[in-house]
C-alpha cells in the first residue's frame, strides 16, 4: 500500500496542483492497485492505456498551471455511462460488443475538468438489482468482509457495487454510479463510502443507459463527503439534450460542506422506524441523531404518512418504465442477435438469451402493470401515490432543513444470500426508495460499524435541489463518526 | 343539396358512416425529436441521428418548429389548441421501430375539436368536425426487395413528425370522403405545414367504415388502413360497405377489425381483428416533460396565418361575383388563387375566371401538366383578356390565340400581328364587305326584305367568313341591319 492510494480526491487534487505529486505516477499506483484487487471482479473493462495516456495529458496541462477541476484525478466509471471507443455492457449479455460512438453528458463534463479513466464498473444488469449478483459479468466482492464469518464473500450493494468496491478497495480514488430506487446510497452503506444522489434532473441523463428515466440520476461515491461533492460539482449542470435536466444553479459544495449544522432543524421520520429493523442499525440512526443534536442542530419528529406505500410505488413505476426502455434491446441494430426463423423469433431468441432473470422479471412486471384493464389499478394508481409521497416530503420540508434515516436495513449481506425471495431483495431499498421517487437529493455516509465489523452508513435527505444541505449534514456526520475503518484487504495492502 | 348517398341493399336503403384519420407529414427542418434531415429521396440511412437509431441512453428533444407547425394547423382548423399536451410511448415491437415504441400523444394531444367546411359539387358546404390533430414519430421503412431472405430496414423517416388529424364520423359517402381529403390537403398547403404529396406518403389516410339503415345506431366499423390516394379511397369505401351490408343482410355481424386496401384486386380484407390488436401499453413518455405553449405565441403564430381557403372562396365570390363552384376550384390551391388575383387585376373577374378555368385549366390538362408549369403566365393570359375587352380580337379568335399562345409561348400580341389576326373594326372596311355579301346574295336580300327574317344570320355568316373572321361581330350586326332594314 503507498501512500499515494491513502491520499483523499482533495488531497491529490492539492498536491497535483502544487506538483508534488503527477497524474501518471498517481495513475500507475491505481493501476497496479486495479491488478491487484482484481478478485473482486468489480472492472468490467480497465483502460489501463488510455488512462495513463490521460494522465500523461492532464501533467502536461498542470505543468502549464492549467487544468481543469479534476485535472489528473484517476477516476472509475459505472458500466451504465456509454463512453466513447470503450465497451459499455450495463452489465448485460444483450450488449454484447458494443462500443459507443459516443460519451455520456457527464463523462464529457469530467473528461473536460481532467479527469482521467481507469475503467468501467461492474453493476446489476441495467442497474436492477440490489447486490450486484445479477451481473451478466458475475458478482461483485465487497472489500469488506465479516469477523464473524471472514470466510465468506459479502456482496457490495447494488446496483452500483462495482463502483463501492473500488473505491472502498483503493482501486479508484472515487467513481460514479446512478441511482434510481438506492443504487448509489445503499451500496455506499454497504460498503463504507460516501455516496450521493443529487436531485433528479441535477445530472444529464444523456448517454447514461436507461432503466428508469423518472427515477435515474447519476452521483458521486468517494471516501469522503468532500470528494463526492468535489466530484458532483464538476458532474452537474444543465444540459439541453435531457429535456429533464434542471436549470437550477447548484450551490458551490466546497464552501457549503463545512458550514456546520447550528440551527439546522433535522426532520426524523416515524415512518423508517419499521418492523424488524436491525438493533444496530437502529442504534447508529440514533447515534447520528446524539450527533448532530451536540453540533447544534435541532432534532423534529416527522411524518412521511406514505411511506409504507413507497417501495410498492417503485417496484411498479421502475418496471413500467424498463419494460419500455429495453425495448430497443431487439437485436436489430447493436448487441447480440439470436437469429430465428421470423422476426418474432429473433426477438425471442435474443431478449431470452441476452436479458438475465432479474432484468426479464422486470420487463415483464413493467409489461403487465401497463397492459390494457391493469393500468388504472397499477400504473395510474402507482403514479398517484408517487403524488402523496411528493407532497409527505413537501410538508416535512416547511418545517425541517433535512431529514436523517438509516440508509439501509442491514450491513452487508453474504453473497447468495436473498436471492431465494426477490422480494426480500427489493426490501433493501426500503429508506432510499421514497427520496427517489420524490426526485428528492440524499447523500449516504459512513457512521459505523456493526458488531461483526461490517460498514452501516446513514442518508440525508434534502430539499429539491438542495444539495449544499446535504453535504454540510452528511460532513457534520462524517466528522462526529470520525470513520476511519478500513477493509482489511486495503489496511493490509 | 345533393341527394344523400345511399346503398340499395335486398333489405332497403343504406348509409354508410365514415371518419377519417389522416397521417400528415409536417414540413420542417429536423425530425420531431432529432436534429436529422427530413429531405426526402435521400441514400438509405444517411439522415440517421443517434436518438433515430435508438442507441442506448439518447433522449429525445422536442423539436419546437413542428409543435409551431401543429398549431398552425390547428389554428386553421379553427380548433382548440391545447397550451398543455402530454407525449406518450406506443408500445409495440417492430424492426423500423428502433426504439421499440413510438412517441405519440394519447390523452392530451396538443388540438382539440376543430372544423372543417366541405366544398360540395353543387356550391353548397358541409361542415365536418374533427376530434382532435397530435403529434407522433413516423417509423423507419421495410425493405423487402433488396435480399432474397433477409428484409432491410431504412431508418431516414424513423422520427421525422407526423400530424395525426381525426375527424368525428360526420362523412355519408365516399365522395364526401374524398372531398375532406382534398380540403383538409388544400388548407395544410396554404399554412405550409404539410406538401400533402400521397403519392410520396406525406398524406396518407385510414378510413373508418360502417353501415346502417337510415336512422338507426351506428353500427361496428372496421378501419381501413393507410390509403394515399382518393381514387382507392373512394374504391374502398364503396367495396368495404357492400361488403358488410352483404354480411349484415345473410344475418351476420361484422367484426370490428383493422383491414388493407388491395388496389390490384379492389377489395379489401382483414389484416386483424381486434382481439389481435395489439396492446400498445400507453404511458407517458418519461423523457420528455409535458408540452407548454403560450398563448401570447399562439395568437403570434395565429396572425401570421396566410388567408385560409374558405375566406378566400367569400372574398372571391362576394368581390368578383364567382359562383360558390368557380370560386372553390380557384382556391382550392393557393398558387392557383394567386394566379387568378393577378389575372383578374383590373379585368373583368368573371371573365378571367372563365379563361383560366376552361381554357387553361382544359389546356394544361390535356398536356398534364400543372399551373406551375403553364406555359401562359397570367400576364400573358390577361393580355389576351385585354384584347378581346378593347375589341382587337374577338372571342372566337381569341380561342385560336390561346390555342397558339399555349403551344408557343409567344404573346397575344405579337400572335395577333403576326397571323393578322386584328379585328376588322373599321366601318368602311366591314361595309365594303358588306356590299359585296348584298350584291352576291341578291335573290335572298329580296326574301328577306320579302319578311324571311331568319336569313339575318345567313348574311352575318357570310361576311365573317369573308373577313375571315376578322371582322368585329357587333359592326356587322348593326351594319348589316342598317343596310337591310334601312
Amino acid at each position: 500500500m503507498t501512500d499515494l492510494l491513502d491520499l483523499s480526491l482533495a488531497e491529490a487534487k492539492a498536491k497535483l496542483a502544487a506538483k508534488d505529486i503527477s497524474s501518471t505516477e498517481l495513475t500507475k499506483a491505481y493501476i497496479a492497485r486495479m491488478e491487484a484487487t482484481s478478485a473482486l471482479n468489480a472492472y468490467i473493462t480497465t483502460t489501463p492505456d488510455k488512462a495513463l495516456q490521460m494522465a500523461e495529458q492532464a501533467d502536461a496541462r498542470l505543468a502549464k498551471g492549467e487544468g481543469g477541476a479534476l485535472e489528473g484525478i484517476p477516476l472509475a466509471i459505472k458500466d451504465l455511462f456509454c463512453t466513447e471507443g470503450v465497451p459499455t455492457t450495463a452489465a448485460s449479455h444483450i450488449l454484447d460488443g458494443f462500443i459507443p460512438p459516443y460519451e455520456s453528458t457527464v463523462t464529457t463534463n469530467l473528461w473536460n475538468a481532467g479527469a482521467v479513466l481507469l475503467g468501467k464498473t461492474n453493476l446489476d444488469e441495467f442497474a436492477m438489482g440490489s447486490s450486484n449478483v445479477t451481473s451478466y459479468y458475475g458478482p461483485v466482492e465487497n472489500p469488506w468482509r465479516s469477523t464473524d464469518e471472514p470466510d465468506k464473500k459479502r456482496v457490495p450493494g447494488g446496483s452500483s457495487g462495482g463502483s463501492a468496491a473500488v473505491v472502498a478497495a483503493r482501486s479508484a480514488l472515487a467513481a460514479t454510479g446512478t441511482d434510481t430506487g438506492g443504487s448509489i446510497r445503499q451500496p455506499a452503506s454497504f460498503s463504507g463510502i460516501v455516496g450521493i444522489k443529487p436531485t433528479y434532473g441535477r445530472c444529464s441523463r444523456w448517454g447514461i443507459v436507461a432503466f428508469a428515466s423518472s427515477l435515474d440520476q447519476a452521483g458521486p461515491m468517494a471516501r469522503t463527503v468532500e470528494d463526492a461533492s468535489i466530484l458532483l460539482q464538476t458532474m452537474a449542470g444543465h444540459d439541453p439534450k435531457d429535456s429533464t435536466s434542471a436549470g437550477e444553479p447548484m450551490a458551490d459544495l466546497s464552501a457549503a460542506l463545512d458550514q456546520g449544522v447550528r440551527g439546522m432543524r433535522i426532520g426524523v421520520p416515524a415512518e423508517y422506524k419499521v418492523e424488524g429493523l436491525p438493533e444496530e442499525i437502529s442504534k447508529v440512526w440514533q447515534q447520528g441523531i446524539d450527533w448532530l443534536k451536540a453540533e447544534g442542530a435541532e432534532i423534529v419528529d416527522i411524518s412521511l404518512p406514505h411511506t409504507k406505500y413507497a417501495l410498492a410505488t417503485y417496484y411498479i413505476i421502475a418496471p413500467a418504465e424498463a419494460s419500455s426502455n429495453l425495448a430497443r434491446y431487439d437485436g436489430v441494430r447493436y448487441g447480440l442477435r439470436v437469429d430465428g426463423d421470423s422476426l418474432a423469433e429473433m426477438y425471442a431468441n435474443t431478449r431470452a438469451e441476452g436479458f438475465g432473470d432479474e432484468v426479464q422479471r422486470r420487463v415483464l412486471i413493467g409489461t403487465y402493470v401497463l397492459s390494457a384493464g391493469y393500468y388504472d389499478a397499477y400504473y395510474l394508481k402507482a403514479q398517484k401515490v408517487r403524488a402523496l409521497l411528493r407532497r409527505d416530503f413537501d410538508q416535512a420540508f416547511e418545517t425541517v432543513d433535512a431529514i436523517l434515516t438509516p440508509t439501509a436495513p442491514s450491513d452487508a449481506f453474504a453473497i447468495g444470500e436473498n436471492e431465494d425471495d426477490p422480494v426480500k431483495m427489493y426490501l433493501q431499498d426500503v429508506f432510499t426508495v421514497p427520496a427517489s421517487l420524490a426526485g428528492l437529493p440524499g447523500i449516504s455516509v459512513p457512521a459505523g460499524l456493526s458488531a461483526r465489523g461490517l460498514p452501516m452508513g446513514l442518508q440525508v435527505l434534502g430539499r429539491m435541489f438542495d444539495e449544499g444541505s446535504v453535504v454540510r449534514v452528511g460532513r457534520a456526520l462524517e466528522r462526529a463518526a470520525d470513520f476511519s475503518a478500513v477493509p482489511a484487504m486495503v489496511r493490509e495492502g | 343539396m345533393t341527394e344523400p348517398y345511399r346503398i340499395q341493399g335486398e333489405t332497403g336503403e343504406w348509409e354508410v358512416v365514415l371518419g377519417l384519420e389522416v397521417h400528415a407529414q409536417v414540413i420542417s427542418q429536423a425530425k420531431l425529436f432529432s436534429g436529422s434531415s427530413t429531405k426526402f429521396g435521400s441514400e438509405a440511412n444517411t439522415q440517421v441521428s443517434l436518438v433515430d437509431a435508438a442507441m442506448p441512453g439518447m433522449l429525445p428533444v422536442i423539436n419546437r418548429e413542428c409543435v409551431e407547425q401543429a398549431v398552425r394547423t390547428g389554428l386553421a382548423l379553427k380548433a382548440q389548441i391545447n397550451l398543455r399536451s402530454v407525449f406518450d410511448r406506443k408500445n409495440y415491437f417492430y424492426a423500423d421501430l428502433p426504439q421499440g415504441y413510438q412517441i405519440s400523444q394519447y390523452k392530451d394531444p396538443i388540438v382539440g375539436e376543430g372544423v372543417l367546411l366541405l366544398d360540395l359539387p353543387d356550391g353548397s358546404t358541409k361542415s365536418v368536425g374533427i376530434e382532435r390533430l397530435h403529434l407522433e414519430q413516423d417509423a423507419g421503412k421495410s425493405l423487402h426487395d433488396q435480399h432474397p431472405q433477409k428484409t432491410y430496414i431504412d431508418l431516414n423517416r424513423s422520427g421525422v413528425a407526423l400530424m395525426e388529424i381525426v375527424s368525428k364520423p360526420d362523412l355519408s359517402s365516399p365522395e364526401e370522403a374524398g372531398l375532406y381529403v382534398k380540403k383538409l390537403r388544400s388548407i395544410l398547403r396554404y399554412v405550409g405545414t404539410c406538401d400533402g404529396n400521397m403519392q410520396e406518403g406525406s398524406m396518407r389516410a385510414d378510413v373508418n367504415v360502417s353501415v346502417r339503415k337510415p336512422g338507426d345506431p351506428l353500427g361496428t366499423r372496421c378501419e381501413i388502413k393507410n390509403m394515399n390516394s382518393v381514387r382507392f379511397i373512394h374504391q374502398a369505401i364503396e367495396y368495404e360497405a357492400r361488403r358488410q351490408i352483404e354480411i349484415l343482410e345473410s344475418g351476420g355481424k361484422i367484426d370490428q377489425e383493422t383491414r388493407l386496401f388491395d388496389t390490384g384486386r379492389g377489395e379489401t380484407r382483414s389484416m386483424r381483428s381486434k382481439e389481435d390488436a395489439h396492446d400498445y401499453r400507453y404511458f407517458p413518455d418519461p423523457d420528455l416533460l409535458p408540452l407548454v405553449l403560450d398563448q401570447a405565441r399562439v395568437d403570434a403564430l395565429g396572425a401570421d396565418l396566410p388567408e385560409l381557403p374558405d375566406v378566400k372562396k367569400a372574398r372571391f365570390i362576394a368581390d368578383f361575383g364567382l359562383s360558390p363552384y368557380d370560386a372553390a376550384i380557384l382556391v382550392e390551391e393557393r398558387a392557383t388563387a394567386d394566379w387568378y388575383e393577378k389575372l383578374a387585376k383590373g379585368r373583368d373577374p368573371k371573365i378571367a375566371a372563365n379563361w383560366l378555368i376552361s381554357e387553361l385549366f382544359g389546356a394544361l390538362n390535356k398536356a398534364g401538366k400543372d399551373l406551375v408549369d403553364s406555359p401562359v403566365s397570367a400576364d400573358a393570359l390577361g393580355g389576351l383578356v385585354d384584347l378581346i375587352g378593347d375589341g382587337t380580337i374577338s372571342g372566337r379568335i381569341a380561342k385560336e390565340v390561346f390555342a397558339e399562345m399555349f403551344e408557343t409561348g409567344k404573346s397575344a400580341g405579337e400572335i395577333v400581328e403576326e397571323k393578322g389576326l386584328r379585328q376588322v373594326s373599321d366601318t368602311g372596311a366591314i361595309e365594303g364587305i358588306i356590299d359585296e355579301v348584298l350584291a352576291e346574295n341578291a335573290d335572298k336580300v329580296e326574301q328577306y326584305r320579302g319578311g324571311k327574317d331568319k336569313l339575318f344570320g345567313f348574311f352575318v355568316g357570310q361576311t365573317m367568313k369573308k373577313s375571315q373572321g376578322k371582322a368585329n361581330p357587333g359592326m356587322v350586326n348593326e351594319l348589316l341591319r342598317k343596310k337591310l332594314d334601312g
